[in-house]
């Protein structure tokens, strides 16, 4: 508890904290804006969303080391994310969108140790990071530093996310998506090729996916088995936000980014990844807590 | 009740015998049968939430870490000679998990389908990142277990009839349930849920109780496997979601969920895949776990009995008519 | 005849929807009650809200004097107020026997009681309840591989088994072959005379209803429109505008 003693004494950290975590939480409501796409479209919880972040941060460093910027790596990462996606939607997530929660559920869970471990083979188990410098402000006497890469980085995942909106605002293939996130059924009566449809919201979360971990790999590091507290937060995002609610997706994710760092502060870093999977916990046990007060379970 | 057929009686009497004389039968291969009962704890458990009640649960490895750890620290601080110390710790980790899983089910068990499995999932690793900063755990480098005062060959022993103590006792005890009123309701619940609850029965109580049990062997297969193993470590061992607990999940789908055999089946079946051809894997054998789930749960989720169950379900007591059969069937 | 269940000025709202607005009825112990109305008329909103489904806006429902305005559904259910589903539900992995064990009386299970087999007794009342609705030789069937109309009978059987009070039942012939409607309305008068449960009907075949019921309520819009004799709905003029939709 030594720290909080620190943050008292300068409470500038605070601002140095938030800033930091501000800027991380962006990334976060990224991923968790793909996930919700998915579980809103497919009814599938994808619990290997965070492989593709952490394959997406992979191949930017592969492209940092070849002498490619990681923030110019951003667009041929999602690509090559996108066509990864589609590959799995054919190969395994096609046979398992209507059945029930606990196969697709399971079945993701398992791609998502396949992807990992994979990476582990491939990538080797170091910690790695891409490297993209681009210089550092100093704010308030040189209290509160700023490294440009992060602030690329959310402004990045601002109009990532921002494209992706417009595109299912406007674009017909959008329309189509939320039409068929409404009512599958009646989108297929309707003309929809609901599994083109499928095909696309899986590739187009793995792609955005792959953009985050493409921004994660040029502001932190990235690890085969950074996977799953990536999952975890963005369903987190997404219970807390509740689905088809971007700017809930923003906050909540930019909150989640503000308070995982002021955890990590206070109780060291190594309790930051117990932090996030304890914060799951207590949020799922609240929001039970709070549909039970409305003695109401029948859907 | 229906009486279990002949067979069956049969087939326990087969296995009992034959477990009890591996040790002498085949004495090179004592720690991957003692490893075999452990799977089969691991299955069964799992199979008792995720099977017969509906509640798939990601994280029971929870129980298995919580176990582990108490009866290590048991052993570590109490000071008393080796088998007491052993005792006491068993008995420690096993009471405290217990406690555990009921405090916890009051609230994770209120939680249906998706949210149920990755709030589990969500404590299975927390545990590990909690075990894996505490120092009084022993912290990121875990918990060495004492030396066992004897030979090798009599150690090995001791833990074989330790872990198949563990599962026999296991086995029974739900077997006994299954075929109780517990064994229906848990049943109820996983069928239909709200339509229990609309019918009275006390479903929190169901679930909570099923989820202790499940808790209590899951704890004394930890403490087991800690001291066979002779070393704790927090994510590898412990709370090892990537080994042990997919392990349960996996090998109760591949025998059958939802029946006392499929489990059994699925353990027998999956460690002997694994010592068969886990070790030419060379390091890849987790990437061929993860193929592993992939291809079992989406060709084959119904599982070896369960596909059993289907071509032939007059073996299982399904049937039409006729006074006759009716009368045998239902004493 | 006493009162069984007393509903005082119920009111549900979803949002901007009323659902049901200020509705009171009563239903006398050892009664068939019918509930009816046009679609939408809130009559599976009030049966949802009696056995305590939602949280009710306002009035207050009570049960042998009993206020359980605020109990959650297994509590209710276990003081015998049960209802059956418009969409019927049984347990389907499971065979009839047991779908109909598991629904004794779960009033007075004390923890111990869990571990126990079913008394003989049991058995023997599951196989002739099951008789009773005809579905004895598929006893051993599993209850998803039953028909819907078989599946409706043994929802009904397990109602019975749970030895209620008072049993609400929502739409017990919809989807049934209209050949089997008499041995359906036949059935449910023999349960009010012998085994003496009080029936609350919600049901849109009117003929059934009219035949069954000693006393009717319409609802329409949420409101509580009409109460009375068959013979007094039946020419109720603001009934049969509500059927027919004039404003």
């Amino acid at each position: 508890m030594d720290n909080i003693t620190i943050l008292l004494d300068a409470p500038i950290l605070l601002v140095q904290l938030l800033l930091d975590g501000l800027l991380a939480g962006a990334i976060f409501a990224l991923a968790a804006y793909g996930m919700a796409l998915v579980w809103g479209v497919m009814n599938i919880i994808n619990v290997s969303q965070g492989e593709y972040v952490m394959l997406g941060g992979f191949v930017t460093v592969l492209l940092a080391e070849a002498g490619i910027h990681p923030m110019l790596g951003v667009p041929l990462v999602a690509l090559l994310l996108y066509l990864l996606g589609w590959l799995i939607y054919r190969l395994v997530i096609f046979r398992i969108v209507d059945r029930d929660l606990f196969i697709s559920l399971l079945a993701t869970f398992g791609i998502s140790i396949l992807l990992q471990q994979l990476a582990n083979q491939i990538f080797g188990a170091d910690v790695r990071t891409a490297e993209g410098e681009l210089g550092t402000s100093f704010l308030f006497n040189g209290m509160v530093t700023i490294a440009h890469i992060k602030l690329a980085a959310a402004l990045i995942a601002v109009l990532t996310g921002g494209a992706l909106w417009l595109f299912l605002k406007k674009s017909r293939l959008g329309q189509a998506i939320r039409a068929t996130a409404q009512n599958a059924r009646a989108a297929r009566i309707m003309g929809i090729d609901t599994d083109r449809v499928y095909a696309t919201t899986f590739a187009l979360n793995a792609a955005i996916c792959g953009a985050a971990g493409a921004l994660v790999a040029m502001t932190w590091i990235i690890h085969p088995y950074f996977g799953l507290v990536y999952t975890i937060r963005s369903f987190m995002i997404v219970v807390v936000a509740g689905l088809g609610n971007l700017l809930g997706v923003i906050a909540a994710g930019l909150g989640l980014g503000a308070a995982e760092n002021f955890a990590g502060f206070v109780l060291g870093v190594e309790y930051q990844a117990a932090f996030v999977f304890t914060l799951l916990v207590v949020i799922l046990l609240a929001r039970n807590l709070l549909l039970g007060r409305k003695r109401q379970y029948l859907k | 009740m229906k009486r279990a057929p002949v067979y069956e009686y049969l087939l326990i009497t087969g296995i009992g015998v034959a477990a009890l004389l591996i040790p002498w039968l085949l004495p090179n291969f004592i720690t991957q049968f003692t490893f075999l009962w452990v799977m089969v704890v691991f299955a069964l458990t799992w199979d008792l939430l995720g099977g017969q009640m509906g509640y798939n649960s990601f994280g029971n490895v929870l129980f298995f870490g919580i176990g582990a750890y108490a009866c290590a620290v048991v052993q570590r601080d109490s000071g008393l000679d080796y088998f007491t110390a052993l005792a006491l710790g068993l008995l420690c980790a096993a009471l405290l998990s217990t406690a555990v899983s009921a405090l916890l089910g009051a609230g994770v068990l209120g939680m249906r389908g998706h949210y149920f499995a990755i709030c589990t999932l969500g404590l299975g690793v927390a545990a590990g990142e909690i075990a894996g900063g505490w120092e009084y755990l022993g912290a990121g480098s875990g918990m060495v277990t004492p030396q066992y005062p004897g030979g090798i060959g009599e150690r090995d022993l001791f833990y074989y009839f330790l872990s198949l103590t563990i599962t026999g006792t296991g086995f029974f005890t739900l077997r006994r349930l299954y075929q109780s009123r517990f064994g229906i309701a848990i049943n109820a619940i996983r069928d239909d849920e709200d339509k229990a609850e609309a019918m009275g029965l006390h479903t929190t109580r169901y679930k909570t109780v099923a989820w202790c049990v499940a808790a209590f062997f899951l704890a004394l297969t930890g403490g087991a496997v800690g001291n066979l193993i002779g070393f704790i470590d927090p994510r590898d061992v412990a709370f090892s979601g990537a080994t042990f607990g997919v392990w349960m999940i996996l090998m109760a789908i591949l025998g059958g969920k939802g029946t006392i055999w499929g489990p059994v089946l699925g353990a027998a079946v999956f460690h002997l895949t694994q010592e068969l051809f886990w070790n030419f894997l060379f390091g890849w054998q987790r990437v061929a776990l993860g193929a592993l789930i992939v291809l079992i749960v989406v060709f084959f989720p119904q599982g070896i009995l369960g596909w059993v169950r289907e071509a032939w379900p007059e073996r299982f007591g399904q049937c039409v008519d006729t006074d006759r059969q009716g009368g045998e069937e239902t004493r | 005849m006493t009162t069984l269940l007393e509903v005082q000025g119920v009111s549900k709202r979803f949002g901007g929807i009323v659902a049901n607005e200020a509705i009171s009825l009563s239903v006398p112990e050892g009664g068939i009650i019918g509930l009816i109305g046009p679609n939408g008329s809130g009559k599976t909103t009030l049966f949802n809200a009696i056995v305590g489904y939602y949280p009710i806006d306002a009035g207050s429902i009570r049960f042998e004097d009993r206020e359980i305005t605020r109990l959650r559904v297994p509590q209710i259910a276990r003081l015998g107020l049960l209802r059956t589903f418009q969409q019927t539900r049984i347990y389907g992995r499971m065979d009839c026997v047991h779908n109909m064990l598991i629904s004794t009386p779960h009033a007075h299970q004390g923890l111990w009681s869990m571990l126990t087999h079913f008394p003989r007794e049991d058995r023997e009342k599951a196989e002739s309840l099951l008789e009773f609705v005809g579905l004895y030789s598929k006893r051993h069937l599993l209850a998803g591989d039953l028909s819907f109309g078989q599946q409706k009978l043994l929802e009904f059987a397990m109602a019975l088994m749970n030895e209620p009070k008072l049993l609400l039942l929502d739409e017990p012939t919809a989807g049934i072959n209209p050949t089997l409607i008499n041995g359906i309305i036949e059935r449910l008068q023999r349960v009010n005379e012998r085994l003496g449960i009080t029936l609350l009907v919600i049901e849109h075949n009117m003929s059934v209803i009219m035949n069954l019921a000693q006393e009717l309520h319409c609802l329409s819009r949420g409101r509580l429109l009409a109460s009375g004799t068959p013979e007094q709905i039946r020419t109720d003029q603001r009934v049969i505008d509500a059927y027919l939709g004039v404003q």
